[in-house]
């Protein structure tokens, strides 16, 4: 049994004691907190709208003439909110966190693992950007399609994404996620590029 | 042995006032939530500013505001100024800036800068303690009640280490630092943009010494700040060193006699140039002239001239306002207001290039060295419960991060993250029997840790030995609503705290502080004395009114020769000792008044109760 810190009484789900009202140390877990279910696909409008409610009941400016103990929970509370908007309010930063709650944590992407089906285009590219460096000029038209080409590829994968999705919140499990994290490793391979090319032509 | 019936209202009470303080470079200033919204809250002379200014002279207290900024001319050597750019910083980040400033620096001043003034060394925590207490004591003259919490204002830009600088400035002067509020949120607040219901504005705040932009987005009451981004090392200050040395180049042609190293000189000509730029927002040319041991120094200056030396410095204002936009994922279109703050944002060239940036017309209605101040007071407001439905989502400045492996800085909280904001990070260990794992903090926005200001090195201590890579160590990262640090770290197998030692880079350990507040209690006594002195006072004003009524009184008539002679006697020496120092004096001489004014308070009531009797019938 889970008690109050305060009064002691047995604590209920939510926040607060249900007794004496006094908040509690909060979950660490974002959908947990927001109390959502674990789904990919979420109505931000909505948890925009619980966000700013839950700030102002859980603020620090709220609780400066509290006890220490419930400024302490509330800082704690009020980082925890913070964070899970953050992380859930954008899809791939979404899709990351449930992914590494199931230990498929996206590694820090090496330029060399190519994804197989890019190889050709990474090869031009990397030419183009051979080319610049050597004060060919002409190679920035060349980069400036590249770029186009791949802001498609990243407008595409994120409409995977958003199919894959449904999909996990249809029947979830391993394979869902298998196949979110192969595109999320396909995107942040993309938009490595889309940066690198930025870089060149800056 | 007060004589007069009064209410207290200070015991009677059940909460605390908190003031909002506005700790400026150049100005510092005190607010506090009034009945009708917030007040500015002047010093004995009645003026509203606070010059940032501490004198040390040879013998005696500390000086501090306009006293202490007219010695800056007379004795340069005891006088700080700005030193709002010392706060949080080692030698290394103010060399440049220390070649502009007169102090001396002592040994030993790396990671704490300490400055020397005749025979005293003072860190710019305890200087800025001193105009926190200048503050605490006006509030409390005013208030005429104890103040020891306060909100305290911070650019928006300044990293822990100049946050934490600034809390221990608090707590040195004896105050409890309830919240570190930032200067353009705070502006925000005091221009109670609120009452529009939804919308994005741009707070521009340059002021002496620094620089900030912050962009927020509102909503019924909630202040949202989406990005912020400045520098800490630009201000009007600035401005005054082009100035400067512009006329000292001139002035070496001219005489050719080099001032630079005459602090005396070099402060004279300072005030000039402030006068002269102050000016120059209002008239199109000025004369800033100098004399010196008998020499004239003559130069016109058209606003024309004055901007052109000064675009660049305007310039470096923009490059953080496009970051800014870029930041808070919004366009120029789409910001309906821009909020002008701080002294600097009064030069006609700086309001044109906000103006032509932000295509709208800035705010400029509130008194732009005031509403720091002001906004302070309005989140105290927030703190104590008066001012309710508003609420201020502030976000940190910097990322913050750990330096890994070949010196990369791996980010934990990405910059403009809303506080309060944590991170979660797990360690191990790389050898067999490993004891300690070293953590180095870093906040900024480079890959290398070398690029980014280190803030604290955490040692995790006295880990069971094991095999290596076996103990879990779970740290917690937590930045604060004041935009603070701390961090907190458990064995996960076990469950156990870890016990971790702080190691500071820059600014003053805990056990440094304390040593200052337990110096500051001695120095208390004085201060206690001080406000015994001032109590006697009030009372002593107290029974001069009464007395001086009592002389319009018919009463006073019916007093002997020798009676009104006695308590005219005993008036005058209670004005005497009300100059003095003593209160235990005036005290006595308001007894002694008290005492001799009995005959004519008797007389008063009797004339008094037989008018009263004329008039009623008692039942």
């Amino acid at each position: 049994m889970i008690t109050c810190w305060q009064c002691k009484k047995e604590l209920e789900k939510g926040l607060f004691c249900p007794s004496c009202t006094a908040l509690q140390s909060p979950p660490t877990d974002y959908f947990t907190f927001f109390s959502l279910p674990r789904h990919l696909s979420i109505n931000i409008e909505a948890l925009q709208a619980k966000f700013y409610d839950l700030s102002r009941k859980l603020h620090p400016d709220k609780y400066s003439r509290k006890s220490e103990t419930e400024r302490a929970n509330s800082t704690a509370a009020t980082a925890v909110l913070n964070d899970a908007w953050r992380t859930l309010k954008n899809p791939i930063t979404r899709a990351e966190y449930l992914l590494a709650q199931s230990g498929l944590e996206i590694g820090e992407q090496r330029s060399k693992d190519v994804p197989p089906e890019l190889l050709e285009e990474v090869f031009e590219l990397n030419m183009a950007l051979e080319e610049l460096r050597h004060g060919d000029q002409s190679a920035k038209v060349e980069l400036a399609t590249a770029r186009e080409k791949f802001q498609a590829m990243l407008a595409a994968s994120d409409a995977d994404l958003e199919n894959l999705f449904v999909k996990h919140d249809a029947e979830s499990g391993p394979p869902a996620l298998a196949a979110i994290r192969a595109v999320l490793n396909r995107r942040r391979y993309i938009s490595n590029l889309i940066r690198d090319v930025d870089k060149e032509l800056s | 042995m007060s004589s007069s019936f009064q209410i207290d209202f200070s015991e009677a009470g059940v909460t605390q006032r908190i003031i909002g303080i506005d700790l400026g470079t150049t100005n510092s200033l005190g607010a506090f939530m009034d009945l009708t919204g917030p007040a500015i809250i002047p010093g004995p002379d009645g003026e509203h500013i606070v010059p940032s200014v501490v004198a040390i002279p040879e013998s005696g207290d500390p000086i501090v505001g306009i006293e202490a900024r007219a010695m800056l001319t007379t004795d340069p050597d005891r006088v700080i100024y700005s030193v709002k750019r010392l706060m949080g910083r080692g030698l290394d980040d103010v060399k440049e800036e220390l070649k502009l400033f007169p102090f001396r620096i002592a040994d030993g001043s790396e990671s704490v800068i300490r400055l020397t003034i005749g025979n005293r060394t003072l860190t710019p925590p305890e200087v800025s303690a001193l105009i926190l207490k200048q503050i605490k004591t006006n509030a409390e003259a005013f208030l005429n009640e104890t103040v020891d919490q306060a909100v305290i204002t911070v650019p928006a830009y300044f990293n822990d280490a100049q946050r934490q600088a600034t809390k221990d400035a608090g707590r040195i002067a004896g105050l409890e630092v309830l919240r570190l509020v930032n200067e353009p949120t705070a502006a925000a607040l005091a221009y109670g943009l609120d009452k529009r219901k939804e919308g994005i504005i741009a707070v521009y705040d340059f002021g002496g010494g620094t620089f900030d932009i912050s962009i927020l987005k509102l909503h019924n009451g909630i202040f949202e700040v989406l990005a912020t981004n400045g520098d800490t090392h630009l201000g009007g200050d600035d401005i005054d060193n082009l100035l400067i040395a512009v006329a000292l180049e001139d002035i070496q042609s001219e005489w050719s006699e080099n001032i630079r190293g005459n602090q005396e000189a070099v402060q004279i000509l300072r005030k000039a140039v402030i006068e002269a730029k102050e000016q120059l927002s209002f008239a199109p040319a000025v004369k800033l002239s100098l004399e010196w041991r008998g020499k004239a120094y003559q130069r016109e200056l058209s606003r024309d001239v004055f901007n052109k030396l000064i675009t660049p410095v305007v310039d470096r204002t923009l490059t953080p306002c496009r970051a800014c936009i870029a930041d808070a994922n919004v366009t120029v279109e789409q910001i309906n207001e821009v909020v002008m703050v701080g002294g600097s944002t009064r030069i006609p060239l700086v309001r044109t290039a906000v103006e032509a940036l932000f295509k709208a017309k800035p705010h400029t209605e509130l008194n732009p060295d005031e509403v720091v101040a002001l906004g302070a007071a309005v989140q105290a407001g927030i703190l104590s419960g008066d001012v309710e439905d508003t609420l201020l989502l502030d976000v940190t400045p910097l990322s913050l991060g750990i330096e890994t492996m070949g010196g990369v800085v791996s980010k934990l909280i990405t910059r403009n993250s809303t506080i309060p904001a944590s991170a979660m990070e797990n360690f191990t260990t790389a050898v067999d029997g490993q004891r300690n794992v070293l953590i180095h903090v870093l906040q900024g926005e480079r890959e290398m840790a070398r690029d980014c200001r280190s803030l604290a090195r955490f040692d995790l201590k006295d880990i069971d030995p094991m095999p290596a890579g076996l103990p879990r160590i779970e740290v917690k990262f937590l930045i604060d609503a004041n935009g603070i640090l701390s961090v907190t770290a458990r064995e996960t197998r076990t469950g156990k705290e870890q016990s971790i030692e702080v190691k500071p880079s820059y600014g003053l350990t805990d056990e440094q502080v304390e040593a200052m507040i337990e110096e500051s209690i001695e120095k208390a006594e004085a201060d206690f004395i001080e406000r015994q002195v001032r109590e006697a006072r009030v009372e002593a004003d107290r029974i001069f009114k009464a007395v001086d009524k009592g002389k319009q009184n018919q009463a006073w008539d019916t007093l002997s020769d020798d009676e009104r002679e006695a308590i005219q006697k005993v008036y005058n020496e209670l004005i005497l000792a009300y100059h003095s120092d003593y209160y235990d004096l005036i005290r006595d001489k308001i007894h002694e008044l008290d005492q001799v004014t009995r005959p004519l308070a008797e007389r008063m009531m009797n004339t008094a109760v037989s008018v009263a009797l004329e008039g009623t019938k008692i039942e």
